[in-house]
């Protein structure tokens, strides 16, 4: 049967009957104090980072202004674009979390900047994500799969571009700056919550409204290569590191080690990804830092699947996968365990299990 | 109401919880930074998870699955997505043991 990965479909009802929509999730076991001190956070790491970050925004753009309209200034655009549409989405991730910072009004701002960037309502997407936490990739339960079954293929392709997040996105933000939350958005955002969303997307639109003044009186289109646009041009490279998160594994399961995955990626992405490269190891704990991950993986990599080695080598696993489930739907990854794992609940996983890859 | 013997003052280092069951609910004894031990209920009021996973950081415990935050002295909710405060429970100290009151 076809999946329904609406949040008020038939697929939510089962999740829930069955108990996949649980609080419950496997964890390797690790020694209390170790945990404590993974979970530590420090603001150092981060404020080194978002200086990177921000001087490097302000580097590039200023050059991208100083060389407009020419084709010279385009490597620069391409650049800001990356830290605006790629690296602000970690940055709205790990700071959804309040583990980037250890005070907590940096962690605050830093993602009240970085959801406009992204286009994602601070409210509505502080609640989707807690929800992704809760139920990952549970069909009908989880508002943020991004690779369903079928692939919508085109719809990924397009997404490089950020051609239909970013739709959504202002679509979305107009619908609550017009005083209006959607039913989906109801399901997990609760009431009292809801008008700090509206009230978001209402800022929102006035900055917006702003620019494409601004871009009107000058007749150009500077200030939206500044504001807007560099969610598109420079959307690529969280949309390729997001799908390998979780692209071809399992659904419908409560053990991260089968329905996400680790990949190596090179210093450059990382610092882009801020480590969400260790997605297990950060769906496992979702509390430890971005900066202790890479930590927490020697700790607990003797009871995960062996990470994928380079970028290159996930995409090469996950596309055989995706294009066969373009045909036959219930096709996944069974990711394999070593031998110093504590084996997988078969038992709770028999359903996805059965079509799993040899 | 009864005073119930939860566990020895030694079993929590400071800033630091533990998880006690007593008749099929579940609590959380913190040993706060200056010294005191505070209870409260042991589940996150947002999904249910086990505080005891958490992590305390002077007076707050923050939920192991989504980040949220308490004060555990008070109980109050302080962060996203916990919107319920959690109960909290008197607590006393005799001869080296921690006692709540339930």
């Amino acid at each position: 049967m076809a999946r329904d990965y609406s949040l008020l479909g038939p697929d939510a009802k089962r999740a829930v009957q069955i108990g996949l929509a649980a609080a419950e999730w496997y964890h390797t076991d690790i020694p209390r104090k170790e945990m404590k001190a993974l979970m530590q956070r420090a603001d150092q790491p981060a404020i080194r980072d978002t200086f990177i970050l921000f001087g490097c925004m302000v580097l590039f753009a200023g050059i991208g202004i100083a060389l407009w309209p020419s084709w010279w200034s385009a490597p620069f655009w391409l650049a800001y674009g990356v830290l605006y549409g790629s690296a602000m989405d970690s940055r709205w991730h790990e700071c959804s979390h309040g583990t980037a910072f250890k005070t907590r009004q940096y962690n605050d701002w830093l993602y009240q900047v970085a959801c406009f960037c992204m286009i994602r309502n601070p409210v509505s997407w502080r609640w989707s994500h807690a929800r992704h936490h809760t139920d990952t990739i549970i069909v009908g339960r989880d508002p943020e799969i991004a690779v369903m079954r079928p692939p919508a293929l085109f719809r990924i392709f397009l997404n490089f571009f950020g051609i239909i997040d970013a739709w959504h996105g202002w679509g979305r933000m107009l619908y609550n700056a017009s005083g209006r939350i959607h039913p989906e958005e109801a399901d997990y955002i609760p009431e009292s919550e809801q008008p700090k969303a509206i009230r978001v997307a209402r800022i929102w639109t006035a900055i917006y409204a702003a620019t494409i003044l601004l871009a009107l009186v000058t007749w150009s289109l500077l200030p939206l290569m500044v504001i807007g646009l560099p969610r598109l041009y420079g959307a690529w490279h969280h949309i390729m590191t997001g799908l390998m998160q979780h692209g071809g594994l399992a659904d419908n399961v409560t053990d991260h080690r089968l329905n996400s995955r680790t990949v190596y990626i090179n210093p450059i992405s990382r610092f882009i990804y801020w480590n969400m490269n260790y997605h297990v190891e950060h769906h496992m704990f979702p509390m430890v830092p971005y900066h202790r991950l890479p930590e927490l993986h020697e700790a607990i990599k003797h009871d995960l699947p062996a990470p994928n080695p380079s970028i290159w080598a996930a995409y090469a696993e996950m596309w055989p996968v995706l294009k066969r489930q373009l045909a036959y739907e219930d096709f996944f990854l069974k990711r394999e365990l070593p031998a110093s794992a504590k084996p997988y609940r078969e038992d709770f996983h028999a359903s996805a299990l059965g079509a799993a890859a040899e | 109401m009864a005073w119930i013997d939860a566990c020895a003052t030694d079993e929590i280092d400071e800033e630091d919880l533990i998880r006690f069951d007593h008749e099929g609910k579940t609590f959380a004894i913190y040993h706060a930074p200056d010294g005191a031990f505070y209870c409260t209920d042991g589940l996150c009021t947002h999904e249910k998870v086990h505080l005891e996973d958490g992590l305390v950081m002077e007076y707050e415990i923050e939920c192991p699955k989504h980040n949220a935050t308490f004060d555990y002295r008070t109980g109050e909710a302080l962060r996203a997505p916990a919107c319920v405060n959690l109960n909290t429970y008197s607590v006393k100290v005799e001869a080296g043991r921690v006692m709540i009151e339930v």
